[in-house]
C-alpha cells in the first residue's frame, strides 16, 4: 500500500511543470541546495565555539535559553508556509484504502518535509560538537531527542491548528512581546523555559516527556483527520462571503481602470496575494540593518543606495515579480479577450508605480536617520520606477509558473519563486544601481552619486514607450507557452 | 465568416488537427462534435490564437487570426473554467468584460435581464464569488458572459456539458436566437448528438483531428450520426480518399 502511496508522489514530484527546466538551472539549484546545506552545518558546528569564544557561558544552555524562541519562530513559520498534508487525497478517499491508511501516509508525509529536516541540519552538528567536548553522552542524546521531539510536536500542532484561523498572528505578538520585554528586563520568561530544555540534558530520560506528548499529538490530528476526512467536513473549503464591489473612482482612469479594479479586488480577495502585499510591508523595516549600523558589513556608503531600493521596491520585488502569473487562472481569458498587451501591462505598471510611491511615504520615518538616509530611499525609489518597474515585467514573461490564487503555502521556498532568467536580472535590479552610485561617489562626492542614479530612473521614465513595446514583444512572443505552462496547476 | 485554409496542428509527429478548408459563412450555427481527442478543442484553440498552428491559417472576418489581434472585438468565447476570474462576483465579471468590449453597466444589465430565466436566480445577487459557485453555475455566467459586447463570432466549448435539463433547453433556444436573428456566427462543440442536431445548421464531425462528415442538418441527420460513432457505418468510398480512414469497420 504504503508503495502506491510512494509511487505517486514521486511521480507528482518529477512531473511537476516547474520541474522540468533546463540542465544548467538544475545543476544551478544542486549548488544552491548543496550551499545552504554547507551553511546550516557550518552554523551547527560553529555556534558551539561562537559562544564559548564570546564567554557567554556554557553553549548548550545558552542555546536553551532561546530554544523557546526558536521553536515559537518555527511554529509561526510552519503556521504561514507549511502545506497541509490533506490535499490531493480527495481522489484517494474512494479507491480501497483503508480511511487510517490515507491518513497515516497524509501525516506521515509532513514528518520527512523540509520542515523537519532542516533542523536537523543545525542540531546534529550541533550535538556532534558536544559530544566531541566532552559532555555527557546520555546527556546529549537525552537532549537531543527532547529537542527533536519538540520539533515534531511542532509539526502536529501545526497541522491541528492549520484549521483554525488567526493562530499566527496572536501567537506573533505574544512572542514578539516576550522578546521585547525581556530585552528591556520587564519579564524573561527564558528563565521559566530554560530549566525544561537543560532538563533535557540534566535528567535524559525526560526526553520521555516530549516524545509522550508527541505521540499524544500524533494521536490527537490522526483521529481529527479520519473523523473529518468528507468532503463536506475537513476536505471542504471555506467560503467567503462576497460582495459586488465598484470602484467607480477608478473609472476615470479609462481602460487602465478596469484593470486597475481588477487588480485591487485580485489582491484583496486572494489568500496568496495578501501575503505577497504583508510581505512587502516587511521589506519597508529592512533599512534598519544598514541605518542602525546593525549589520557590520553594510556600513560602506555604497550600501545606502541597496537600502533605498528595497525599502520602497517591496511591492515591486514581491507583487510585480509574479506579473503575469497573479493572472495566470484566467489567462485564456485575457489573452482571447477584447484585451491589448499594452493596457494590460500599463495597468500593472501603474499598480507598481503607486505602491511604490506609497512605500517610499510609508518610509519617511528614516528621515529620523537623517536626510541623507531618507535621500537614499527617495533615489532607490525613482530608480525602482525608472528602470525596475520595466524590469519585473519583463522578467515576468519569463516565469511560466502558475499561481495559485487561494493558497499561501507555496508563497515562499518554492521552486517556482525561481527562475535563472530572473535570477539574472537581479544584476541590473539590484547592482546597477550600486554600480552607478559608486561612480559618482568615488569619482566626484556622494550627491553626485545620488544624482547619477535619479538620473538613470528618470531616464528610464523618459523612454517608456520604446521600453513598452519591446516588453509587449516579448510578452507576445511567450504567450503560446505561456498559456501551456499555467495548464498545469501543480 | 470564418475561412480555414491548410490548417494543421502537430505535436512532435502526432498529427492532432488536419483541415484542409473549411468555410463558415456569417450568421451559422455550426457544431462541431468528434470523439475525445478528435480535435475540437484543438480547432477552437486555434481559432482564438490560444495556441499556434504548425501550417495554415484561419481567417476570421478578414483577420489572420495569429497575425494580428484584430479578432478579438468581434470574437467570444467560453472554452473553460479558465475563461473565469475566479476571485470575481458574476455581477463583477459580467461588467468587466462588459467594459473591455465597450458596454456601460446599464447595457450589460440590459444584457443580463434577458438571461434571468437562464440563471434561474443562481447567478446573480448570490454573495459568492465565481470561484465558489457549482461547476454548472460557472458555466451559466461563462456563457452569458461570451455574449456580451454584441460579438459576431460566439465560440462554446462543450456548452452543454455540465447543465441542468431546464438551462440545456434554454440554451438551445438562446443559441438558435443568435444565428437565426441576430446574425451571429456561432460555433458549439459538443459530445451530445442531440443537442447539436437540434440546434445546428451544419454540423462537422472530426475524427482523429480530420473532418470526416460536413453534413446541412436535417430530419436525418441524427440517425447518419448515430451510425456513424455506432462505428457500424460502412467505409465511405468518394473523391477523398482518407474519409474512412482510422474507423472500425
Amino acid at each position: 500500500m504504503l508503495k502506491h502511496f510512494l509511487k505517486l508522489q514521486w511521480k507528482s514530484f518529477i512531473r511537476a511543470a516547474s520541474f522540468k527546466t533546463n540542465l544548467i538551472f538544475k545543476i544551478f539549484m544542486g549548488f544552491m541546495a548543496l550551499y545552504f546545506i554547507v551553511m546550516f552545518l557550518a552554523m551547527g558546528v560553529g555556534t558551539f565555539f561562537i559562544i564559548q569564544d564570546r564567554q557567554w557561558g556554557d553553549p548548550l544552555r545558552v542555546v536553551n535559553q532561546f530554544m523557546i524562541y526558536y521553536l515559537a519562530a518555527d511554529l509561526a513559520f510552519r503556521y504561514a508556509v507549511q502545506k497541509m498534508p490533506i490535499t490531493n487525497i480527495k481522489p484517494l478517499l474512494y479507491l480501497p484504502f483503508k480511511k487510517a491508511q490515507v491518513v497515516r501516509y497524509s501525516l506521515g508525509k509532513t514528518v520527512v518535509s523540509f520542515f523537519n529536516l532542516a533542523h536537523a541540519f543545525f542540531f546534529i552538528p550541533f550535538s556532534i560538537v558536544l559530544l566531541l567536548e566532552g559532555y555527557s553522552p546520555i546527556g546529549v542524546i537525552g537532549w537531543h531527542l527532547g529537542i527533536m521531539a519538540l520539533f515534531y510536536c511542532n509539526n502536529f500542532l501545526n497541522i491541528l491548528l492549520n484549521n483554525t484561523d488567526s493562530v499566527l498572528i496572536p501567537l506573533a505578538i505574544i512572542f514578539a512581546g516576550l522578546g521585547i520585554s525581556q530585552y528591556y528586563g520587564f519579564f524573561d520568561i527564558t528563565l521559566y523555559t530554560t530549566p525544561i530544555f537543560d532538563a533535557f540534558y540534566d535528567l535524559p530520560w525526560m526526553a520521555i516527556i516530549p516524545w509522550v506528548l508527541l505521540v499524544s499529538l500524533y494521536a490527537a490530528a490522526f483521529s481529527y483527520f479520519k473523523k473529518y476526512m468528507f468532503l463536506d467536513a475537513g476536505l471542504a473549503q471555506k467560503h467567503a462571503i462576497a460582495k459586488t464591489e465598484d470602484y467607480t473612482w477608478l473609472d476615470r482612469f479609462g481602460n487602465l481602470g478596469i484593470f486597475l479594479k481588477n487588480d485591487i479586488k485580485l489582491i484583496r480577495r486572494n489568500k496568496r496575494s495578501k501575503t505577497t502585499v504583508l510581505t512587502s510591508i516587511f521589506f519597508l523595516f529592512y533599512g534598519l540593518l544598514f541605518f542602525t549600523g546593525a549589520v557590520e558589513s553594510y556600513d560602506g556608503p555604497v550600501w545606502k543606495i541597496f537600502a533605498g531600493i528595497f525599502i520602497s521596491g517591496g511591492f515591486l520585488f514581491t507583487f510585480g515579480q509574479f506579473v503575469p502569473s497573479w493572472d495566470s487562472s484566467y489567462y485564456p481569458l485575457m489573452m482571447s479577450q477584447n484585451i491589448k498587451y499594452k493596457d494590460y501591462l500599463n495597468s500593472k505598471w501603474y499598480l507598481i508605480i503607486i505602491a511604490t510611491l506609497i512605500s517610499t511615504i510609508l518610509a519617511s520615518p528614516y528621515l529620523y536617520f537623517g536626510w541623507d538616509a531618507y535621500l537614499a530611499v527617495l533615489v532607490g525609489a525613482v530608480y525602482n520606477m525608472g528602470v525596475n518597474s520595466y524590469l519585473v515585467l519583463w522578467g515576468g514573461a519569463y516565469i511560466k509558473t502558475p499561481i495559485d490564487l487561494t493558497s499561501n503555502k507555496k508563497a515562499f521556498g518554492d521552486k517556482q519563486s525561481f527562475n535563472l532568467k530572473t535570477m539574472l536580472m537581479t544584476i541590473p535590479k539590484l547592482l546597477l544601481p550600486l554600480a552607478i552610485y559608486s561612480l559618482g561617489h568615488y569619482l566626484i562626492n556622494p550627491t553626485a552619486g545620488y544624482i547619477l542614479v535619479a538620473l538613470t530612473g528618470v531616464a528610464g521614465f523618459a523612454f517608456k514607450n520604446i521600453v513598452f513595446k519591446q516588453i509587449e514583444k516579448v510578452y507576445k512572443k511567450e504567450k503560446y507557452k505561456t498559456l501551456l505552462a499555467y495548464k498545469q496547476t501543480s | 465568416m470564418i475561412t480555414t485554409q491548410n490548417l494543421t496542428k502537430k505535436y512532435g509527429d502526432q498529427t492532432v488537427l488536419r483541415i484542409e478548408s473549411l468555410e463558415i459563412p456569417k450568421g451559422q450555427s455550426f457544431g462541431l462534435v468528434g470523439n475525445n481527442g478528435a480535435g475540437k478543442t484543438t480547432f477552437f484553440s486555434l481559432l482564438l490564437d490560444l495556441i499556434q498552428p504548425t501550417t495554415g491559417h484561419i481567417i476570421n472576418n478578414e483577420v489572420q487570426v495569429n497575425q494580428s489581434e484584430a479578432w478579438k472585438p468581434f470574437t467570444s468565447a467560453f472554452i473553460d473554467e479558465t475563461f473565469l476570474i475566479g476571485y470575481l462576483t458574476p455581477e463583477e465579471y459580467f461588467y468587466f468584460i462588459g467594459e473591455l468590449r465597450g458596454q456601460n453597466k446599464a447595457d450589460v444589465n440590459t444584457l443580463l435581464s434577458n438571461f434571468q430565466d437562464f440563471f434561474h436566480d443562481e447567478i446573480l445577487g448570490q454573495k459568492k464569488y465565481l470561484r465558489d459557485l457549482s461547476k454548472g453555475n460557472q458555466k451559466k455566467a461563462g456563457i452569458v458572459a461570451s455574449f456580451i459586447g454584441n460579438p459576431e463570432v460566439v465560440i462554446l466549448d462543450e456548452p452543454f456539458a455540465n447543465l441542468d435539463p431546464t438551462t440545456q433547453i434554454r440554451l438551445k433556444d438562446i443559441i438558435r436566437d443568435l444565428a437565426a436573428k441576430q446574425g451571429v456566427t456561432i460555433l458549439v462543440s459538443s459530445h451530445d448528438l442531440i443537442h447539436v442536431t437540434e440546434v445546428c445548421e451544419r454540423i462537422v464531425v472530426l475524427n482523429k483531428g480530420e473532418i470526416v462528415k460536413d453534413i446541412e442538418t436535417s430530419a436525418e441527420t441524427l440517425k447518419q450520426l448515430e451510425l456513424f460513432f455506432s462505428g457500424n457505418e460502412p467505409p465511405v468510398v468518394n473523391d477523398d480518399a482518407e474519409l474512412g480512414e482510422g474507423l472500425p469497420s
